[in-house]
């Protein structure tokens, strides 16, 4: 509980301290200080017990579908990175506080340093890897923000930019590793992993888990080749530097790599790869640190180099490598923080931090000087330090490397690359360390610095104080400070396979690695008093900036996608169009020949030569229709036969309801394209060449084959009905006999319900469409015919219309029980009224049936959702039917169920709906006709 | 031995292959004459998974045993008339485009 406890506060204090940034700036600070420090009181609860050597795993399950729980784990080394986090953390809140302008706005700053902590505590935590992952990703996302918390500085945009795309694409390996290591050990729980070393290392999916899993480690802990993010980052404002690009997120890598030592170590391939990549780090590191002027750079290089030690110590992977990378871990993560401080003092009180302008800061800045003195000492590898002392035992490893390793036993002089890239390694360490404070503090007094250089406030020396006095006292009584710490941190890296004590002595006699330390210290202030000598010398050789090869890569994929996106994509709908319905085709067709097409065995039955007769004009008719297309009228005259002779088909084939509907569906819907043929073209251009046409019939055969394979592959096979309830409960459940209708608005009356709605939004969306602009091309609408409406059709629609419209009561009325109800009475109903409009036309027929047909079609849909409402009056749940048996006298039997209300709301969605669509079609070409006239008259 | 299923299959088969081709014209009214026709196509389709029987329409009567699934039919119903807010919302759509952009090719411009 304590666990999750400590790495949900700082998550809790996001909220409160963004709004607490509302009222002060202290009142934010204080917040995240309460937070920060609780933090640290509630781990300090836990640690006697874990440097007693007891693993705390608290699990509570999240998604167990893919193993993902809610669990962590505190031992040794998490407990480390908890203080690392958490201490140097707080120090950081505290200097940010002073650091920060007024114009810096401070509660978004300090929420996403909480999110930044929170995540980060999150991964050195985790049980379970793949929520490991997850946090993972948050400390990149996190970070991003943070190097962009500038956002005005172009640099800053582009360094987080870049750290997100290197760090972020690490994670996303760091996934698949974790996912492979599952699929290794069949677990996602650390526990389980951590006990299966030599499973994974026999699986013949150890080498892809292990580049995964290095990828992420190398991507966010900058190791060559993945660095140059690292520096780009360095526009963030520097209390995110010394946080979380010095002393912590940078950690995650090695972290990673210290975490999974116990199960992924031992293997050559974790030798050459990790300690490789570590060594080239480091070497190269140093080298390039020594000539960046910008003292955030220098330190930035000087971070990459020493997680290159960090990263070589755990890929040697001996017990006493494993115990220096974790000693070192901690050393670092106290001297460099204190040195960003620095540098961002530095730079705060002289408006620069450009080394070559720096000069002779001792006299103005005695405070800040005596501090990164010391820190630089740290970090040189001076003796009486604590850096010293485990470079000394990385020095010492890798001088046994070259006198024998059990994967390279046939090395000879080869092996010595190891102890001499140490020591160049050093050498250059040494050399930038003296830079530092030689170049900004010595020599003659700067005056032409942008400010006047002073010591800072109190409360931003005090954090580097703290930091130093942990170097200096680590470094000189380690025997009292830092042994047992390191036994108990160190533990779970070597898979608690530990010397039997440890004793940490700045002196152990004349060995190799104290003549390493020599010749570093003295060569590297050789190559400092020469420094600017081999700077020209290395000016003169290629370089290679990671930054431009990145950018220059990710402009090529740009410009492949953008070719490729060329290549199918000319911004023609018709070529997508046959696309998509080409691979729907094809993936269809991929079924058949998977699984072999077949024929069914079922009884079929069989049809009268005469029933040819109705098939084959259905055929001619969409023959007809695509023959003639360029003729709209005359392709869509021969659509409506089509129309009409699936509706015959229906109601043959015992669907009087479908039939019904097709037919006044059809009416409808022809009067409809009647209408927009006014205003659209009424022939299409030649447009496609024949190789075009012939691809398109292609197609379409092939959709079709497809299509009516699948339909006589059905057919002919058995039905297995799941219908047999509604026919059984028709009649008494839903009082009715007509089982489709009964189906419709009681038993899914729910899917009917969203049904109408979906044409009453329709019809919204018409009228919507349909008012604002008006036609700019009315030279392209077909002009009315002159002559007044024909005199039969006037007088007999008179007659009709009445009867029609008790046709269409009648069918509602009986729709319950035989073929009819509400959508189909509907349909009459309108057609009814479309065929006034015909005859006699708009403004007569409005003049006569003064209905607001929005709200008729509103009402409809209240209706049909009150019925269904109206069933939690008695209890029952949304759209119960209820019903009601009546006997008034000469009528006979009365039904009268609630459906009946949800029909006529169905009914008036229907008829509103429609009429209106059709009348503001009408009334559209209407206007134009209007504005031809004025048009003409101009 | 012609067989209903045969017909119908070859019905839907024939629909699908013009609706289709119609649906690949430059301009918007064959379009929407093309998905008409695959409505019908799909809708038949449906309605034939609850395969065809003559004269046994699902209206419940005494000393009636037989009934063709209903359910296929109600889905259908609905399928038509949602299929009809479709047809009437692209014509519409197909009207504003050609009056905004004027043209009517489905790419919005002359080509």
């Amino acid at each position: 509980m304590t666990m999750l406890l400590i790495v949900l506060l700082p998550f809790l204090a996001i909220g409160p301290v963004w709004f607490a940034a509302r009222f002060s700036r202290n009142a934010s600070f204080y917040v995240a200080a309460t937070t920060t420090g609780l933090g640290l009181g509630l781990l300090a609860s836990l640690v006697p017990e874990v440097m007693a050597g007891n693993v705390f795993v608290d699990s509570w399950p999240w998604i167990e579908r893919i193993g993902l729980n809610i669990a962590f784990r505190m031992d040794g080394l998490a407990m480390l990175f908890c203080i690392l986090i958490l201490g140097i953390g707080l120090m950081v809140v505290i200097y940010a506080k002073f650091y920060l302008t007024e114009d810096d706005p401070i509660g978004p700053f300090y929420a996403m340093l909480m999110t930044f902590m929170g995540a980060m505590l999150g991964v050195v935590t985790s049980e379970n890897l793949l929520l490991l992952a997850m946090f993972w990703e948050l400390t990149s996302i996190s970070s991003f923000l943070l190097i962009g918390y500038w956002r005005h500085l172009p640099a800053a945009r582009q360094g987080a930019r870049l750290a997100l795309m290197i760090t972020g694409s690490g994670g996303l390996f760091l996934l698949a590793g974790v996912l492979l290591l599952q699929e290794i050990t069949g677990s996602l729980e650390l526990s389980v992993v951590l006990a299966s070393g030599p499973q994974i290392l026999d699986h013949d999916l150890y080498w892809a888990a292990l580049i995964c899993v290095l990828m992420g480690a190398f991507t966010k802990s900058a190791q060559f080749p993945f660095h140059f993010w690292l520096p780009n980052a360095m526009t963030a404002p520097t209390p995110v530097s010394a946080y979380l690009h010095s002393a912590t997120m940078v950690k995650a890598g090695v972290f990673l790599l210290a975490r999974l030592h116990p199960a992924m170590s031992g293997s050559p391939e974790w030798f050459f790869l990790v300690t490789g990549a570590g060594l080239t780090t480091l070497a190269f590191a140093a080298y390039v640190a020594l000539f960046k002027h910008d003292l955030k750079g220098l330190l930035a290089y000087s971070t990459i180099s020493h997680l290159g030690i960090i990263t070589a110590c755990l890929g040697m992977s001996t017990k006493w490598a494993t115990i220096a990378a974790v000693f070192h871990i901690m050393n670092h993560a106290a001297f460099k923080a204190s040195l960003f401080m620095s540098a961002g003092i530095v730079d705060h009180e002289c408006g620069t931090r450009d080394a070559r302008l720096l000069s002779g800061l001792r006299h103005s800045m005695p405070i800040t000087f005596g501090l990164a003195t010391l820190g630089a000492l740290a970090m040189g590898g001076a003796p009486f330090f604590n850096g010293f002392l485990s470079k000394e035992m990385f020095f010492k490893e890798a001088y046994t490397l070259s006198q024998a390793h059990p994967y390279w036993p046939d090395a000879e002089y080869w092996a010595w690359i190891f102890p001499v890239v140490a020591t160049v390694g050093g050498l250059f360490s040494v050399a930038y360390s003296v830079r530092f404070i030689h170049d900004v503090f010595f020599g003659p007094e700067a005056h032409d610095l942008p400010k006047h250089p002073h010591d800072p406030p109190f409360g931003m020396w005090l954090p580097v104080a703290i930091l130093v006095a942990v170097c200096v006292v680590v470094g000189v009584v380690p025997m009292y400070t830092a042994e047992s710490f390191l036994y108990a941190t160190a533990s779970p890296v070597t898979g608690y396979d530990m010397p039997e004590a440890l004793h940490l002595h700045w002196w152990h006699g004349l060995v190799p690695e104290l003549y390493m330390t020599l010749v570093a210290i003295a060569a590297g202030i050789g190559v400092y008093t020469q420094w600017k000598k081999i700077a020209a010398i290395g000016d003169k050789l290629p370089t290679i900036v990671g930054k431009d090869f990145f950018e220059s890569f990710i402009e090529m994929l740009i410009e492949g996608a953008r070719a490729l996106d060329r290549l199918v994509d000319n911004q023609s709908l018709q070529r997508y169009m046959a696309y998509t319905i080409s691979f729907a085709t094809l993936a269809g067709f991929m079924a058949y020949i998977e699984e072999g097409w077949q024929s069914g065995t079922g009884v079929q039955t069989p049809a009268s030569l005469v029933s040819l007769v109705p098939v084959i004009l259905l055929i001619a008719g969409a023959f007809m229709t695509d023959f003639f297309q360029r003729k709209r009228l005359v392709s869509l005259i021969f659509m409506s036969v089509v129309g009409l002779i699936v509706s015959l088909m229906f109601i043959y084939f015992s669907a009087p309801d479908l039939g019904l509907t097709q037919i006044s569906v059809e009416v409808v819907t022809v009067l409809l394209l009647l209408l927009a043929l006014f205003v659209l073209p009424q022939w299409n251009p030649v447009e496609s060449g024949w190789l075009r046409r012939s691809r398109d019939i292609l197609v379409a055969a092939s959709a079709g084959i497809g299509v009516g394979a699948l339909a006589w592959g059905v057919m002919t096979r058995q039905q297995q009905t799941i219908a047999d309830y509604y026919l059984a409960e028709s009649l008494p459940k839903g009082g009715g006999t007509n089982v489709v209708n009964v189906i419709l608005v009681d038993f899914r009356g729910f899917d009917t319900m969203g049904e109408v709605s979906v044409l009453a939004l329709a019809s919204v969306g018409i009228i919507v469409m349909l008012t604002g602009k008006k036609p700019l091309y009315p030279n392209q609408v077909m002009p009315f015919p002159e002559e007044r409406f024909p005199l039969m059709l006037t007088s007999v629609t008179r007659v009709l219309v009445p009867t029609a419209l008790l046709v269409a009561f009648y069918i509602f009325m009986r729709g319950h029980n035989l073929p009819g109800g509400g959508f189909i009475a509907g349909l009459v109903a309108v057609v009814a009224l479309a065929m006034q409009f015909v005859a006699s036309g708009l403004d007569w027929t409005k003049g006569r049936f003064k209905l607001d047909l929005v709200r008729l079609s509103a009402i409809g849909v209240l209706l049909a959702v009150g019925t269904g409402l109206a069933a939690f009056v008695w209890g029952r749940p949304f759209l119960t039917s209820g019903m009601l048996h009546l006997h008034p006298p000469g009528i006979g039997e009365v039904h009268i169920a609630s459906a009946m209300a949800f029909d006529t709301g169905v009914f008036l969605v229907v008829v509103g709906s429609l009429v209106l669509i059709i009348r503001r079609l009408s009334r559209y070409q209407q206007t134009m006709e209007v504005q031809d006239k004025a048009g003409g008259n101009e | 031995m012609i067989s209903f299923e045969l017909l119908v299959s070859v019905t839907i088969a024939v629909l699908v292959a013009m609706g289709v081709y119609l649906v690949l014209r430059a301009r918007t009214f064959p379009v929407v004459l093309g998905l008409s026709l695959i409505s019908y196509a799909v809708n038949l389709f449906l309605f034939s998974m609850g395969r065809l029987e003559v004269g046994s329409p699902p209206i419940l009567q005494d000393g009636v045993e037989v009934y063709t699934d209903p359910l296929p039919q109600a889905l259908v119903l609905t399928a038509i008339v949602i299929g009809f807010g479709m047809t009437a919302f692209s014509i519409i759509l197909a009207v504003k485009a050609y009056v905004e952009l004027g043209s009517d090719h489905v790419d919005g411009e002359e080509p």
